[in-house]
């Protein structure tokens, strides 16, 4: 189900490597090993290169990560609008650090350096919404609503797969 | 005639395959190729529609740019759809980008044929109808919203460009941001876009353009503020087959947006600038890279690359001249360091983004190798009126080394949040209190933070500086991208200065040994500075605390002499300018051992205010440690060994009887 990512990329060139695993990505939700393996014989890489890469950048993810990513914007602006604050009453609220996922894999919480939508700071997005201007009273009533929602396509399809 | 590329007659021959040399002037003045006033009325009259003179029907512009969307904007499409369906009346929505008050989103603007373009701020789906009846049913201006009028209007209501916000601007960069559509190929061409790529391109060698972008003594806008020209000139010099032209979209200075803003709202002036960048240079190839956590953006400029394609705007032999040039975006990955140059080569070449030492810089050797320029966004959007309207026109505005404007990223505790372009050498009074309208909810100003990580907060007391390159450096902040944080008095430094570490710390590539380790323990001395005893584990760590202090200035100087690359460089300086200004404030915390601003958690003391608790237990509930204890219906207590001052508790009381010593 990702070999079609390859046809857009020429054979062993390197420069390609961060597009394909981007690609990678955003059809699982993370990189699978399995995946990264045919990644390496595809541009011509061994294996720890790729795990150098994916190491080094933040987007992306060695592990599944839950059905609805929650970001929370930890740039100068939403700092000094107390984002931090924020962020307790959200890892209170479902029980877990950032960078972690909740046990029944709902959700996962990520930090993000700046969204770029400081003037509506603080701000956090949940999948692809955002919500800005919020204050810790709003959390509960954010997670409420994204709590009853269906399985992520990225997690359905890495189960298809066999890749989880 | 829907668009330039529709032939006016059978005379007109211009194709992709076969591109006519004077597409660009012919869409302003044409037909060029034949007298004929019938194929010359349908360029004016398309033309005019592009511009919003000739409309049959009302036009509602509504400004969806991230902020906007962010807002509700796209909330307040669907609600103006089903309105004018409901009402079954004939409109045009336009979505444009972000006219730079993001404090007022969403922003709708109402255009009714022969009159002026109105605009409405903070409109939701619920006043959308209210809206539409009085603006659009009864050709009436809806003066609960009001912003104000782009042009002089009939009704003699207020201009836009005389609002405090606007008034002190001076728009090159954001000229037609939230104004145009910013997807539309045609509109920016009816603005005269590409003229300056087309006048560059056919009237002027290379060599001129590199000198006339030199002249007008335009300086990257990225951070350095290196000039463009001098860099442009070393690309140009080298004899190589091949070059490559980079724009740096990779805005990761967090508290600035106005990349990402321009990037959404006009993305067709970036793409000129990069052409005439390219041609200036003699690059092949180009490519943006733009963080992919503007996924916005990033669409958009893929429609902008695939209409300038269909206009034989990119790819080979544009314009049937003999110059070719090729745009490619590459998507970042999330590393602060990529904004740095050569780690930014290094990532486009699919490595891990690094820096490498300089020299060779990499106008020499860069990219795969070759020559290569990287410019920032708004450097590149500066570029094609700067060709236009001359290189003295630009070098009129500013101060003696700084030229043009600067744009600002205006957010934190300031009443109009959003983007602001001013001349250089206006002063941050001017910025933070005239355009910014000051600090909300009766605060007091304490500082405002310029340049992201890399660069300052400043004080009242050097609130009369101007803002250029040299003056910013002179009180310890930097020009950085653009990043204007603005904080009032429940800000606190120390708090401040371990965020920007904190951040720097996480953002260190690891390649060099200052950087990785200095800014570490750079980082473990502040963090030192805001702990309690109580939550201290070593019995040395108050000993630390004072240790660390004394090494701190030391320390901030060998980082930023022996660092590799600008981001190590400048790592200190919030620190150092935090020191330099609020010393004070660094004192209290450590001798005193308390927070005024009340941020840091460890050294507040809360308590509950026995005659207002009204014993609900909200608070007790709220309380993750059980540190509050009481009965129901009488005053609570909170044990202060237990408590972990989460602040949970002052949060949850409606009754203001938490109280924060």
């Amino acid at each position: 189900m990702h070999q079609y990512i390859f046809d857009n990329y020429t054979k062993n060139d390197k420069s390609s490597l961060i597009p394909i695993m981007q690609e990678v990505q955003s059809v699982y939700g993370y990189l699978p090993e399995k995946v990264m393996k045919e990644v390496s014989g595809y541009v011509g890489l061994p294996l720890s290169r790729i795990y150098g890469v994916a190491t080094f950048y933040n987007m992306f993810r060695l592990a599944p990560l839950g059905e609805n990513i929650i970001k929370v914007c930890r740039g100068t602006a939403c700092h000094v609008k107390n984002s931090a604050n924020l962020l307790f009453a959200i890892e209170n609220t479902l029980g877990i650090k950032a960078g972690e996922t909740t046990k029944d894999r709902k959700f996962t919480i990520e930090l993000v350096n700046c969204i770029g939508a400081c003037s509506i700071a603080p701000v956090i997005t949940v999948n692809d919404d955002y919500h800005g201007r919020i204050t810790t009273k709003d959390i509960p009533s954010i997670i409420k609503k994204y709590s009853g929602k269906q399985k992520a396509a990225g997690i359905e399809k890495a189960e298809e797969a066999g890749t989880v | 005639m829907n668009t330039f590329l529709e032939k006016c007659c059978d005379e007109c021959w211009h194709s992709k395959e076969r591109p006519c040399d004077l597409f660009i002037r012919c869409a302003s003045e044409g037909p060029l190729c034949h007298h004929n006033q019938s194929c010359r009325d349908k360029f004016i009259h398309l033309n005019n529609r592009m511009l919003y003179i000739e409309q049959d029907i009302p036009i509602i512009f509504i400004g969806m740019g991230t902020c906007g969307l962010a807002s509700g904007a796209q909330k307040v499409e669907d609600a103006i759809r089903a309105e004018v369906e409901k009402l079954q009346i004939d409109v045009k929505i336009e979505a444009t980008g972000c006219i730079g008050f993001c404090a007022r989103e969403v922003i709708v603007d109402v255009k009714l044929p022969g009159e002026a373009r109105v605009s409405y701020y903070e409109i939701t789906p619920k006043i959308v109808s209210k809206l539409i009846q009085s603006t659009i049913i009864e050709k009436d201006i809806f003066t609960e919203k009001l912003l104000g009028a782009h042009e002089p209007h009939s009704k003699g209501i207020k201009l836009l460009n005389d609002d405090p916000f606007f008034k002190h601007q001076v728009k090159i960069v954001l000229k037609e941001c939230g104004v145009i559509n910013p997807v539309s190929i045609d509109a920016y061409i009816a603005r005269g876009g590409f003229s300056a790529f087309d006048k560059a391109l056919r009237r002027m060698k290379p060599e001129e353009v590199v000198r006339e972008v030199l002249q007008s003594g335009l300086r990257g806008r990225g951070g350095a503020g290196f000039p463009t020209g001098r860099k442009w000139e070393m690309a140009l010099k080298q004899k190589s087959a091949h070059k490559y032209m980079v724009c740096n979209a990779d805005e990761g200075d967090p508290g600035a947006f106005m990349d990402r803003s321009v990037l959404e709202s006009d993305p067709f002036r970036v793409v000129e600038g990069m052409l005439i960048a390219g041609y200036a240079i003699g690059a092949s190839d180009g490519y943006i890279y733009c963080r992919a956590e503007y996924p916005l953006a990033i669409e958009r400029l893929e429609k902008t690359i695939n209409q300038c394609k269909e206009y034989s705007l990119l790819g080979d032999n544009i314009l049937n001249s003999d110059f070719s040039f090729n745009l490619k975006i590459k998507k970042g990955a999330g590393a602060f360091v990529c904004g740095e140059e050569t780690a930014l080569i290094a990532s486009i070449e699919g490595k891990r983004g690094m820096p490498k030492p300089r020299p060779p810089f990499p106008a020499i050797a860069g990219l795969f190798g070759m020559p290569t320029i990287i410019n920032n966004v708004e450097t590149l959007a500066n570029v094609a009126s700067i060709i236009g309207k001359g290189a003295e026109w630009f070098s009129g505005m500013g101060t003696e080394k700084s030229k043009g404007t600067k744009v600002f990223a205006l957010s934190g505790k300031i009443r109009n949040t959003g983007l602001v372009e001013v001349p250089m050498g206006t002063t941050l009074n001017k910025v933070v209190f005239d355009i910014g309208g000051g600090i909300p909810g009766g605060k007091r100003f304490k500082a405002v933070q310029i340049g992201g990580p890399s660069g300052g907060c400043l004080p009242e007391s050097v609130i009369e500086t101007k803002v250029d390159y040299e003056s910013l450096k002179d009180v310890g902040a930097m020009m950085g991208s653009g990043g204007f944080v603005v904080m009032d008095q429940d800000t606190c430094m120390v708090d401040l200065a371990k965020y920007f570490l904190t951040f720097i710390q996480n953002e260190s590539c690891g390649k060099c040994v200052p950087c990785r380790e200095g800014t570490k323990r750079m980082l473990e001395i502040i963090e030192r500075i805001p702990t309690s005893y109580r939550f201290t584990k070593e019995k040395t760590d108050q000993l630390q605390r004072y240790k660390g202090m004394i090494t701190l200035q030391r320390l901030a100087s060998v980082i930023r002499d022996t660092s590799l690359c600008g981001l190590g460089q400048s790592a200190p300086n919030p620190v150092l300018s935090g020191l330099q200004y609020f010393r004070d404030e660094y004192e209290e915390h450590l001798y005193e051992r308390k927070c005024s601003s009340g941020v840091c958690k460890e050294l507040l003391v809360y308590t509950v205010d026995n005659s207002k608790c009204t014993g609900c237990g909200v608070c007790v509930r709220k309380c993750s440690d059980q540190a509050i204890l009481g009965e129901k219906g009488h005053a609570h207590y909170i044990v202060e060994e237990k408590c972990i001052k989460c602040g949970m508790c002052f949060e949850a009381c409606r009754f203001d009887a938490i109280v924060i010593n």
